[in-house]
């Protein structure tokens, strides 16, 4: 082993995880990248009708936040939710045929890519509204606190969120009754257009934790063992019972906004250097510093994922569309109150 | 030459025509100010504020962080101390975030404090299904702002009127809130140059006839125009009435469609039950006009259920044309 690997600078993630779960993340953000790739060029071929909020370029804060989460445990995603449906386990078939409107996606195509969820695997899904979910994460770590069921929620939302009244009557409640949730942040600069020095009075968004009495830290998210070290420690402390924490992963979004955004608030420059620190390269070398993974294993996870991506999409587009007399199902539990 | 100087028509879309509206509002009147998210550099999530930061900059065309509530507040704060705010609501669904201050604050200041003060502000909210944004993108909430005392609500449906609506939305001293529906922003037509406002509470007949009388509100007087002219190949002569005004409502237009014509078909997107045409309906049927009726009254408005993602699904829960001619045809089947 060469120096730099004695104990004292091996990355959390290699001390704390196996190589099979290291090796499972790493596929997860591949496929996070790849689906997001692939919902991009079915919206560039003109397959799809609604719009869609891309990840690339953060997927180690979506699969860090998630590594100590089970089944039993609940996230709270956004409209950027793709990333998140995947760290969480969803099965990529039943997301892009969401995303492509059909009777077998996530939502029965009702939802689309801004509500994708998925309950079966503590998924309580993404939001059209921001901050909408924050609410509603405090509410799950109240059910759980009540049932005593031992679990755990974790909060996504984005750095815009942090400005809207829900984010801090949230927190606020979250802490005044010591409830089992993780508030993760993914401060990727930009609310739409807006910087967040433009936006936000404080300079971290995880200094706002001070005013909740709540531990919060800001890390580097585009680094997946900093993310996982941080939001660990956080689920460690909501499931033994001492409360809340804000957790704020500092991290960009390559693409724009949304399908309609000309990029006119940035620079390509800043872009550009965002990209240089890709948070998949970087995991990939840091497993194969660590031996875990050679660079014909990368490739053949490459291999690999394309192949789900692919045959994903196939499964989607050639998925029926759902029924037009039943435009109005589900409204109600039982239909007959209608 | 002694000519009459006409004013000329030069087409616009609706977006274009907004802006126009907020431009010329800028640049006579120092206390008009816009807030909105993303309205600035990026020019509004539907591209209607465009470069007015450019001209006019970011002092008078604020970016506010994503605070809906708070951000409504400080419009409201400010009408009531001498500025005249502008705001816009990147959705009209994220109204939901601010009723409390457009409820409770904006619509009754005025008159809990016994006529003392007005609250001169205008909002501008892109509402409407049609864009694949699904349940909470897509909504038409102008009859929830409309059961509202104090707020006056308008739905312009051509890019004349987005104009004239907000010029006149400006020179008036109390709350107006300003449907805008998305799948108009690029709907071209004409629009005069320079200042004029577009009255509010007083709707236009678009189309006169003696058949039927189709009261339509925002984008389906536009569907309801394409109706007529299919209805006028059957020999159906309709009246379409485009109501502009939710609140208050145009009471004479619609009663004196309603008795030349005998028969009342009301088309609208917000959801059908305890929506805008029931209150035509009721109007109808509280008036004289109800006796001269001959069909019982039809609306025709959203399903009852959120807008969903799929594109077939999303037309099948908003009334579109086919809908309006079945009706219309259903209406006069019996005709004498
Ligand atoms: C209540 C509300 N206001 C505004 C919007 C429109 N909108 C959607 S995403 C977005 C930016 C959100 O920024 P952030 O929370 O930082 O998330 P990011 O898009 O950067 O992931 C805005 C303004 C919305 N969906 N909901
Ligand atoms: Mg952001």
């Amino acid at each position: 082993m060469p120096d730099t690997f004695k104990d004292g600078n091996v990355p959390y993630a290699v001390r704390a995880y196996s190589p099979e779960v290291l090796l499972a993340a790493l596929k997860k953000m591949m496929l996070i990248r790849k689906f997001e790739e692939g919902a991009e060029d079915s919206y560039t071929r003109g397959l799809i009708h609604g719009t869609m909020h891309l990840s690339i370029g953060q997927e180690a804060s979506a699969v860090g936040s998630c590594m100590s989460l089970t089944d039993e445990d609940k996230i709270t995603s956004t409209h950027r939710g793709h990333g998140h449906c995947v760290a969480k386990g969803a099965d990529l078939g039943k997301m892009f045929a969401e995303f492509f409107g059909k009777e077998t996606g996530y939502c029965k195509g009702r939802g689309g890519s801004m509500h994708i969820a998925d309950p079966a695997k503590g998924n309580l899904g993404a939001n059209g509204i921001v901050g909408g979910g924050l609410p509603i994460a405090v509410g799950a770590a109240l059910s759980a606190k009540r049932l005593g069921t031992g679990a755990v929620t974790v909060c996504f939302f984005g750095d815009g969120a942090n400005n809207e009244g829900a984010f801090h009557e949230a927190l606020n409640m979250a802490a005044v009754w010591k409830l089992p949730v993780v508030f993760v942040c993914e401060n990727n600069k930009y609310g739409m257009s807006t910087s967040t020095e433009r936006s936000t009075a404080v300079k971290n968004i995880a200094d706002r934790s001070a005013s909740y009495s709540m531990p919060g830290v800001t890390v580097d998210g585009n680094d997946f063992s900093a993310v996982a070290e941080a939001v660990d420690a956080a689920v460690e402390r909501a499931r033994s019972g001492e409360g809340p924490s804000l957790v704020e992963n500092v991290t960009y979004r390559w693409r724009g906004h949304s399908k309609s955004d000309r990029n006119r608030y940035r620079t390509k420059e800043e872009i550009a250097e965002w990209m240089e620190r890709d948070p998949i390269a970087t995991m990939a070398a840091m497993l194969i510093d660590h031996k875990i993974i050679d660079q014909d294993g990368v490739a053949a996870l490459e291999a690999e994922t394309t192949q789900i991506i692919k045959d994903a999409i196939t499964f989607a587009s050639g998925s029926p569309d759902p029924d037009v007399s039943e435009a109005t199902r589900d409204v109600y539990t039982q239909e007959a109150a209608a | 030459m002694n000519m009459q100087a006409k004013p000329t028509l030069r087409e616009l879309s609706y977006a274009e025509a907004i802006r126009e509206a907020m431009d010329i509002a800028l640049s006579q009147d120092e206390r008009v100010i816009l807030m909105g998210e993303d309205i600035g550099v990026y020019g509004g999530a539907f591209q209607v504020t465009g470069d007015l930061v450019e001209k006019y900059g970011t002092d008078r065309v604020m970016d506010t962080p994503i605070s809906e509530l708070g951000g409504a507040g400080i419009a409201v704060g400010a009408a009531l101390t001498g500025l005249r705010p502008i705001f816009e609501f990147q959705f009209s669904d994220f109204a939901a975030l601010a009723m409390e201050q457009i409820v409770n604050q904006a619509a009754k200041v005025r008159y809990m404090l016994g006529g003392a003060v007005s609250v001169p502000l205008v909002m501008r909210f892109p509402a409407g299904s049609g864009t694949g944004a699904a349940a909470q993108h897509s909504q038409s909430l102008e009859a929830w702002l409309g059961h509202v005392p104090g707020l006056k609500v308008v739905q312009p449906s051509t890019p004349e009127d987005a104009k004239g609506l907000l010029l006149a939305a400006l020179e008036d001293p109390d709350p107006v809130m300003i449907f805008e529906h998305k799948i108009l922003y690029k709907m071209k037509g004409p629009v005069p140059e320079g200042y004029y406002t577009t009255p509010i509470g007083k709707a236009a007949i678009r189309r006169t006839g003696k058949d039927v009388s189709i009261i339509a509100t925002s984008i389906m007087a536009q569907k309801a125009m394409t109706a007529a002219e299919t209805l006028a190949g059957e020999g159906i002569d309709a009246e379409v009435i485009d109501l502009r005004t939710v609140r208050p409502m145009d009471r004479e237009t619609v009663l004196a469609s309603v008795r030349k014509t005998g028969r009342l078909l009301c088309v609208y997107e917000g959801v059908k039950t305890l929506g805008v045409g029931a209150e035509i309906s009721a109007m109808v049927a509280e008036s004289d006009a109800f006796d001269f009726l001959d069909a019982p009254i039809i609306r025709l408005g959203g399903a009852e259920s959120p807008i969903p993602y799929n594109p077939e699904l999303e037309k099948a829960v908003v009334p579109q044309v086919p809908d309006i001619l079945d009706a219309a045809r259903g209406l006069l089947k019996g005709r004498i």
